[in-house]
């Protein structure tokens, strides 16, 4: 069963669950976030988080890649990452991958 | 098209998670965008009977439904317009055969997919079938937390068990639960065991909603009414539950408003940001807009499009905004709140859909109906009048006997 709690770490390896669908709204031209009973408008930087969250990079490859995309310091992006993450994941938007291999 | 969507404003970015729900906030310019979820009831044909049964007086025929590619020329429609979410819903949308290929159909177009059912239809093959179709979220409704009121409330045997069966397996498939608990005199006493029942079903939310009551549910409404002391107890309980269960468990709370001093915001407002598609594929306002006679609805089967009837047809139009509003809404502070009430209340309760809801204190006939509604839940007049395609049927002495049997043994 789909964990509703999880804890958000450098070597999770998140992805959307079934339920929340990221998605271009093209009427509108922002991006959303599908959910039950619900619309969520992600801002710029939570699309760009959300779309590397595929259940194969953890956490700290995606701060890795940021940090290289921004040329921002590493650590300051993956506190930022993760905290939005576990926010995500606490409303229930956000899973690991099934296999864990850390 | 463009000018249709103007009033969907997306709402500014929240905090910590850069996240902002979008709300269908409007401009002053009253523009109507097209709406982010539209409920379609696939069907009127339910095998539960509940007395409060949500659904017009006058039921569609299974003959005069939609047909699947009517009903898949609707969704694509839909979200050619921007529609992102659709509800399946009825009646029993699982009553129709083809309710897997609509909602694959869905998913095809890009809509997110919600089931709103009473489950007793389902099989596991069934709702595994579902999911694989894209269903991204299912809501089962309950009349109570055991058996012995459940069943009776939805005049089914045998039902209850059944929800309970069918949540677990929608937990098994990693779907969203959502518990769906409508409330009235006689289950509000199990409140606190249906708020646990959906935690120990793992639910992600439970709507606990009082009885609308227009529709059936009107006919049925001294055996329904809750008293006072049930209403304060309640919300008592549920303030309570949220607060203990944040994070575990989301509770939304519709109270009844006879017993409140100002009207809903029903539908967000008369054809501001709601519609529904009727079994027959009428495009109607609220889902019980049907109980108004004298409005004349637009059907998916008309010449119009789905956005023509929205933005253009007589019936969304009759009571959108303010213009339309006599006293004492007409002069009210809280005319752009609330719009004055709920138009098929106001029609039931008084006769004329363009009246203040009588559920506003502001009413004149406010204190009357208060008064009555009162008078009725003092009354524990107890037996059902159930809600079927034969035309209704009262509840027998002799199931009542076995109840209050069941009750004193108890």
């Amino acid at each position: 069963m789909a964990s509703r709690n999880i804890s958000v770490s450098e070597t999770s390896r998140p992805k959307l669950p079934r339920h929340a669908k990221l998605k271009f709204d093209e009427t509108r031209q922002v991006w959303v976030i599908l959910a039950p009973e619900r619309v969520l408008a992600p801002d710029e930087i939570a699309v760009e988080v959300l779309q590397l969250c595929d259940g194969v990079r953890s956490v700290s490859d995606m701060a890795e890649q940021l940090a290289v995309k921004y040329a921002a310091p590493r650590e300051a992006i993956l506190t930022d990452v993760i905290a939005m993450l576990q926010d995500l994941a606490d409303k229930g938007f956000l899973t690991e991958a099934r296999e864990n291999t850390s | 098209m463009s000018d249709t969507l103007a009033g969907n404003k997306t709402a500014t970015a929240g905090p910590a998670d850069g996240l902002a729900v979008l709300e269908q906030t409007r401009s002053a310019a009253e523009t109507y965008g097209i709406p982010l979820a539209v409920l379609l009831e696939v069907t009127h044909r339910c095998p539960l009977q509940c007395p409060y049964c949500s659904n017009p007086v006058e039921l569609d025929r299974g003959s005069t439904e939609l047909t699947t590619d009517e009903w898949k020329k609707v969704l694509s429609e839909l979200a050619e317009l921007g529609v992102l979410q659709v509800h399946f819903s009825g009646g029993e949308p699982t009553a129709r055969k083809d309710i897997v290929e609509l909602v694959q159909h869905a998913t095809d177009v890009g809509l997110y997919s919600n089931l709103i059912t009473s489950a007793v239809l389902l099989t596991r093959d069934k709702l595994s079938a579902l999911a694989d179709a894209g269903l991204s979220h299912v809501q089962i409704s309950f009349q109570g937390n055991e058996s012995g009121v459940a069943d009776r409330v939805a005049g089914l045997k045998d039902a209850h068990r059944k929800k309970l069966e069918v949540a677990k397996w929608t937990r098994e498939l990693e779907l969203p639960l959502t518990v769906n608990a409508v409330m009235h005199r006689q289950n509000l006493h199990q409140l606190a065991d249906i708020i646990q029942m959906a935690v120990d079903l793992d639910a992600d939310r439970l709507e606990v909603a009082n009885v609308q009551y227009y529709g059936w549910a009107l006919k049925n409404r001294a055996a329904l009414m809750p008293t006072i002391e049930q209403i304060e107890e309640t919300s008592r309980l549920v303030e309570e539950a949220q607060v203990r269960l944040k994070g575990t468990l989301a509770i939304d709370y519709v109270v009844p408003d006879y017993y409140a001093l100002r009207p809903k915001k029903c539908m967000g407002g008369w054809g501001r940001q709601f519609f529904n598609i009727s079994p027959a594929g009428k495009v109607l306002p609220c889902h019980a807009a049907e109980s108004i006679t004298g409005l004349e609805f637009e059907s998916v089967r008309s010449n119009h499009s789905i956005a023509w009837i929205w933005q253009n047809s007589e019936a969304f139009n009759r009571y959108r905004g303010t213009g339309w509003m006599p006293e004492p809404c007409k002069s009210c502070e809280f005319r752009e709140e609330d719009f004055g009430g709920c138009r098929c209340q106001a029609f039931a309760l008084t006769g004329d859909a363009g009246n203040t809801d009588p559920a506003c204190a502001l009413s004149p006939l406010h204190d009357e109906i208060f008064k009555q509604a009162t008078r009725e839940s003092a009354r524990a007049e107890n037996r059902f009048l159930y809600r079927n395609f034969a035309g209704g049927t009262l509840e027998t002495d002799d199931r009542q006997d076995k109840r209050q049997d069941k009750r004193d043994g108890a």
